[in-house]
């Protein structure tokens, strides 16, 4: 019997449409249909300038905003060939951790309401709209933050940000704490997890996984700790690595990177200097509103930054970040233009999809809802 | 040290290298190209497991020299073990858009190579199901190449039964 998992569909997370073939209830073969959601990101960004890319970065993966925006601005500035800021290396590593603890949150609490548990989606919601207060003192929105500019962050801290931060931490302690402790021993989530949709470490690495769905099956794979940037070899985390590459092991790793990721904002804040956020370069940041309104050179800057626009040399950049799913890159090619030539995302959840109707096959449909809740594959990355 | 294991074998092929902004890249022409592929994977030295990501490239529009040939394809490789990352670019020809698949080598370029073909038109022979991957159906062009434009509208194929 042919059945149609179709794109309109709770469990889906997304857009999604998944055309499978039973046998019963179990899977004998899937195939996978994206592109419900693909709204030419490519080809907009080639007719905008380099800054009003980033709005569009936004809601690449909109669990997750913020790391979109600081992997965009990440590949522009490594091709600028300019050193922002420390206070903006250490908000952005702030701003990067909290978009990958929302984007677990969602992750985890979802799967578990496909499973049928229902609690944990509230523990950490509630957490999610803690920390979505704290964006919209940041940068002015909940979910599509805008955050970065070329050359460093657009605003800096809010003078309680600190104190707030830190309660909110306490806060999503707590909550993990009891969702570990209704999910890691609970029997009926290890029946429906253990053993369901395992990839092994050679099949992993061959179909491009990456993130946590890599880590899961035990390759220790994280560009955090292979190929730093922004101070992150200073900071003292872990990254958790899983032994069988099935559903729990990908759902309790994304637990376990929350905790990891609430140590490396802590140390952040604790470090953090002062100093400027935004690059002191004429040709890429905007002057302070000082200048713009009392001399002419900063008027002058100003509208030269708006009308012409900045303008990376030519060349070809590939930079990679390591975002809540996994290496999120950039190949970005500039002609020395306003508006780049060609910018490519490389969106981490992309193989992951590819492997999806490999994964199911053999399974039941019950175990292929469970499967799909843990890889976390959000249509807005997927499709652009 | 990756340059001079390429080159060893594959001299003819290499047009040019370069090393700008950290990013090591090397341009090839598209004959042996799996061969290439194959070598990179392979070599014990080399050991590229992982295919990050494959995308195209038009250069209809660069510049003063519109570059010949007009199409790239863009591999970018890591090396877990060896940590380090490779960029090989290929030069493809308008007239003549087939490249091989690297599909037997990684799996990963099933879906890549299925939206560079929806997005430009490239060919990559040997692959199983070169279909439409983000684009519907009955989508006419391809969209990324730079000669289509922006505002260029679809007609949206209707159901036979609907128009009756």
């Amino acid at each position: 019997m042919a059945l149609n998992i179709g794109p309109a569909h709770p469990a889906t997370h997304g857009a999604l449409r998944f055309l499978v073939e039973l046998d019963g209830e179990t899977i004998t073969k899937a195939s996978t249909e994206i592109g419900y959601l693909h709204r030419a990101f490519e080809k907009h960004a080639e007719h905008s300038t380099w800054s009003q890319v980033i709005p569009y970065t936004d809601r690449l993966n909109y669990c997750s905003s913020l790391m979109n925006n600081v992997g965009y601005c990440f590949a522009v500035e490594k091709l600028l060939n300019i050193e922002i800021p420390d206070r903006a290396k250490f908000i952005r590593v702030i701003v990067a951790e909290l978009g990958r603890i929302m984007d677990h949150l969602i992750c985890v609490g979802t799967s578990a309401v496909d499973l049928g548990a229902l609690s944990n989606f509230w523990y950490f919601y509630n957490v999610r709209e803690q920390i979505y207060d704290f964006t919209e003192r940041l940068c002015g929105a909940r979910l599509t933050t805008n955050y970065t500019r070329i050359g460093g962050v657009m605003r800096d801290l809010p003078p309680d940000f600190d104190s707030g931060m830190r309660k909110v931490l306490k806060s999503l302690d707590r909550a993990v704490r009891d969702v570990t402790r209704l999910l890691e021993r609970n029997r009926i989530f290890i029946d429906r997890t253990q053993g369901v949709g395992a990839v092994s470490k050679e099949d992993a690495i061959s179909w491009g996984f990456t993130g946590p769905c890599l880590r899961a099956s035990g390759v220790p794979y994280d560009i955090r700790k292979a190929q730093p940037y922004y101070y992150y070899d200073t900071f003292d985390f872990e990254i958790p690595v899983g032994t069988t590459g099935d559903t729990y092991d990908r759902l309790m790793l994304r637990v376990e990177e929350i905790r990891q990721s609430q140590k490396i904002i802590e140390q952040a804040l604790d470090r953090i200097p002062e100093g400027p956020i935004l690059v002191n370069d004429p040709k890429v940041a905007l002057p302070p509103k000082e200048k713009v309104y009392g001399s002419i050179e900063g008027l002058m800057n100003h509208f030269m930054l708006l009308v012409d626009g900045i303008k990376p040399p030519k060349g070809e950049i590939y930079a990679a970040t390591e975002a809540a799913n996994g290496e999120l890159g950039f190949y970005i090619i500039s002609d020395g233009g306003a508006r780049p030539y060609r910018i490519h995302c490389r969106p981490p959840c992309f193989p992951i999809c590819a492997a999806y109707g490999k994964m199911v096959e053999g399974g039941m449909i019950a175990d292929a809802v469970a499967v799909l809740g843990s890889l976390n594959i959000v249509v807005g990355e997927l499709d652009r | 040290m990756i340059l001079e294991r390429l080159q060893e074998k594959f001299a003819p092929e290499i047009l040019s290298c370069h090393q700008d902004l950290g990013d090591l890249t090397i341009v090839v022409k598209k004959d042996r190209l799996h061969d290439i592929l194959e070598s990179l994977k392979t070599d014990p030295d080399l050991a590229f497991e992982m295919l990050m990501d494959v995308c195209g490239a038009d250069y209809l529009a660069f510049g003063e020299a519109a570059e010949k040939p007009r199409f790239e394809v863009v591999y970018h490789l890591y090396s877990l073990s060896k940590n380090h990352r490779l960029r090989l670019r290929v030069k493809v020809p308008e007239d003549d858009m087939k490249v091989p698949t690297a599909i037997d080598l990684w799996k990963s370029a099933d879906w890549h190579e299925r939206e560079a073909h929806d997005l430009f038109g490239l060919e990559f022979v040997g692959h199983p199901n070169l279909k439409r991957l983000l684009l519907f159906e009955g989508f006419e062009g391809h969209p990324l190449r730079k000669d289509y434009p922006m505002e260029k509208r679809q007609k949206i194929p209707v159901p036979e039964e609907k128009l009756k």
